[in-house]
């Protein structure tokens, strides 16, 4: 019984930097080379379970967005009523209270393109700044962002509104961009990746060859980063797409809401006095905004999945 | 860049850097600097802003005036504070295990190379991370839900009395089952992410040993993966102290199980946005991110401790 003391004599990844960084990264695919286990049915059952709960209401929601709204109350929830309204439903949900909702899916896309693009490109420079450069006070900026990404998102948010407020940004799409810009995890992650996928020697011959910091930037370094930016960029993606918290305090103008403010504001109408009730359109409109999303992660899995397994490493 | 570099930045450097990039030592802000300014003012602003707001009193009479500490000896005694926050310590000390549990159950299995359909079964359970908070609520809670929701199915479709799963009694879990339900996947793919870097060949040392599975996942997968493990729990207690979202939106269709009060959050939130009361309302929030760190903190310090 050799093994244990061999493994515990080899600390966590955390502090192995001794390994090579190309073999790491493609570390996930390697193990498929070893001989295969015997696949287990009783294994495959057990996690078909988590598989079911995961995917039961997904299908729940794409069998009620079929229904009218008499018959979301009249069917059973899991199985289709006799009228198949999907089609009806998508087209209200597009005209409904004169097209608000195409207004408010337009809002959604405006914050994702400015807000996560910025996040990513602002931590995209970020990480490669603190893997690849010494500069004056790196500690002081790693320490103060390392302990800020401990401090609450949402904490935070009541001091930036009142703060917004008084400089008169809140009811505007500022209020709800800039907010969205900073990502630390993105930062992290990047961090994290391009220490390890862009190879210093490479830096240094672009450096003696005479090029600006810029050009071997996007040149040398942007082309090698390119997975660790997808996976950035998705989950950055995710955070403005699906935010609430910061738009709810942020708007109060219904006319600059994202689709997840729209949504609840369509459900809440239900509860107040002479409110009408579209349940079916919140159903079929919560699938419509969902969908760009999975289908996101489902076309961009080879980049993400290898982005994530990089940055797992230093964890 | 390289013009900008004072010769005195060179001699203050901290620890003794790789020589050959001497040189450029102000290079690197040109690329971080972006990220310092915006960082600066959406976080370091609003903390300074709010303890600034935290040391005033807003009244009728008389205004604003300095109120020293007397916002948080307040606060301290709240008792809406006190049941909010031990709500969401119930919350930590109950779903945040499941749901972890299940995630590290769900990647050791995907990792074990036991599975028919692998890849199938990672990204399916990861998927409802992609799922907003108000769609995920708005969902489970329409599936909960007497109207049109699948207890009331099941209860009509096999004669029995499920309880409402609205209810005073049990929302707390039904909203702890939605969070489960949302991040299952994403803990599972950050495990999952840290086993599949661990060296083969500490398997096959094993397997020459003799181990079986269970002594493989106890000796060599778990010490791997601490720090996802770590990452993972810090996450999640940051996410169940600041829980709102999901509450918030069950609040419409459950108005007489959820109080404006609900979570600590949600309590700042009613308290700035409902009652005006913004000088107190910070207040809370900063005692509220202070339990948070120390509380990241001890379990960083903890979960690392123990891979020494």
């Amino acid at each position: 019984m050799s093994t244990p003391v061999t493994t515990a004599s080899r600390p966590a990844p955390a502090t192995s930097g001794a390994q090579g960084s190309a073999p790491r990264l493609r570390g996930p695919r390697k193990r498929t080379e070893g001989r295969l286990p015997r696949r287990s049915v009783l294994l495959t059952v057990l996690t078909g379970l988590v598989l079911l709960y995961s995917l039961v209401p997904l299908a729940w929601l794409v069998i009620s967005a079929t229904k009218t709204q008499e018959g979301l109350a009249r069917s059973f929830g899991l199985w289709f009523s006799g009228d198949f309204a999907l089609w009806d439903n998508i087209s209200e949900t597009f005209t409904y209270n004169d097209g608000v909702f195409t207004r408010w899916l337009l809002n959604t896309v405006l914050y994702v393109v400015v807000g996560a693009g910025g996040a990513t490109l602002l931590a995209v420079l970020g990480g490669y700044a603190l893997a690849k450069f010494t500069f004056p006070g790196k500690r002081a900026v790693f320490a103060v962002i390392i302990g800020a990404v401990a401090v609450p998102g949402t904490a935070l948010a009541v001091p930036t509104f009142l703060m917004f407020s008084e400089m008169g940004l809140t009811n505007t799409p500022w209020a709800v961009i800039i907010p969205s810009l900073i990502s630390p995890f993105g930062l992290y992650l990047m961090w994290v990746f391009a220490t390890e996928a862009v190879p210093d020697e490479l830096l240094e011959a672009a450096r003696i060859d005479g090029a600006s910091e810029v050009r071997t930037f996007f040149q040398v370094v942007l082309p090698l980063l390119a997975p660790g930016i997808v996976t950035v960029l998705l989950f950055t993606v995710v955070a403005t797409w699906n935010n609430y918290f910061l738009p709810l305090i942020m708007l109060k103008d219904p006319d600059w809401y994202p689709l997840t403010l729209g949504l609840n504001s369509w459900n809440a109408q239900a509860a107040t006095a002479g409110g009408e009730a579209v349940f079916n359109l919140v159903i079929t409109g919560s699938l419509i905004t969902i969908v760009p999303l999975i289908a996101a992660f489902l076309l961009l899995q080879k980049y993400w999945q290898s982005g994530l397994a990089a940055g797992s490493v230093k964890e | 860049m390289t013009t900008l570099q004072p010769p005195a930045a060179v001699k203050r450097r901290p620890a003794p850097p790789p020589a050959k990039r001497d040189r450029r030592s102000w290079s690197g802000w040109g690329f971080i600097g972006p990220f310092v300014v915006v960082f600066a003012f959406v976080f370091l602003a609003p903390i300074a802003y709010s303890i600034y707001l935290s040391l005033f009193r807003d009244q009728l009479i008389g205004g604003t005036t300095f109120v020293g500490l007397d916002n948080y000896q307040q606060a301290l005694q709240d008792d809406r504070f006190w049941q909010s926050l031990a709500r969401v310590s119930l919350f930590l000390a109950v779903q945040v295990p499941i749901m972890l549990g299940i995630a590290l159950l769900v990647a050791l299995a995907l990792d074990s190379g036991r599975l028919y359909g692998r890849d199938f079964f990672r990204i399916s359970i990861f998927l409802p991370y992609a799922v907003p908070a108000v769609v995920a609520t708005l969902m489970w809670g329409f599936m909960y839900g007497t109207r049109f929701g699948l207890v009331s199915d099941i209860n009509d479709a096999l004669g029995t009395s499920l309880p409402n799963p609205l209810s005073p009694d049990l929302v707390l879990a039904s909203i702890g089952n939605i969070v489960t339900w949302e991040f299952v996947g994403y803990n599972m793919l950050i495990f999952y992410s840290a086993l599949r870097v661990i060296p083969h060949s500490l398997y096959e040392a094993a397997e020459i040993d003799g181990a079986g599975q269970i002594r493989v996942i106890t000796a060599i997968k778990l010490p791997a993966i601490r720090g996802a493990l770590v990452i993972a729990t810090i996450f999640s207690i940051i996410g169940t102290f600041q829980l709102f979202n999901e509450p918030n939106i069950l609040q419409k269709l459950a108005p007489n199980s959820i109080t404006t009060d609900y979570t600590p959050n949600f309590y700042t939130y009613s308290l700035s946005f409902s009652g005006q009361q913004h000088n107190y309302s910070a207040t809370v929030a900063i005692i509220m991110g202070l339990i948070t760190m120390v509380i990241a903190y001890v379990v960083q310090l903890r979960g690392m401790r123990k891979g020494a």
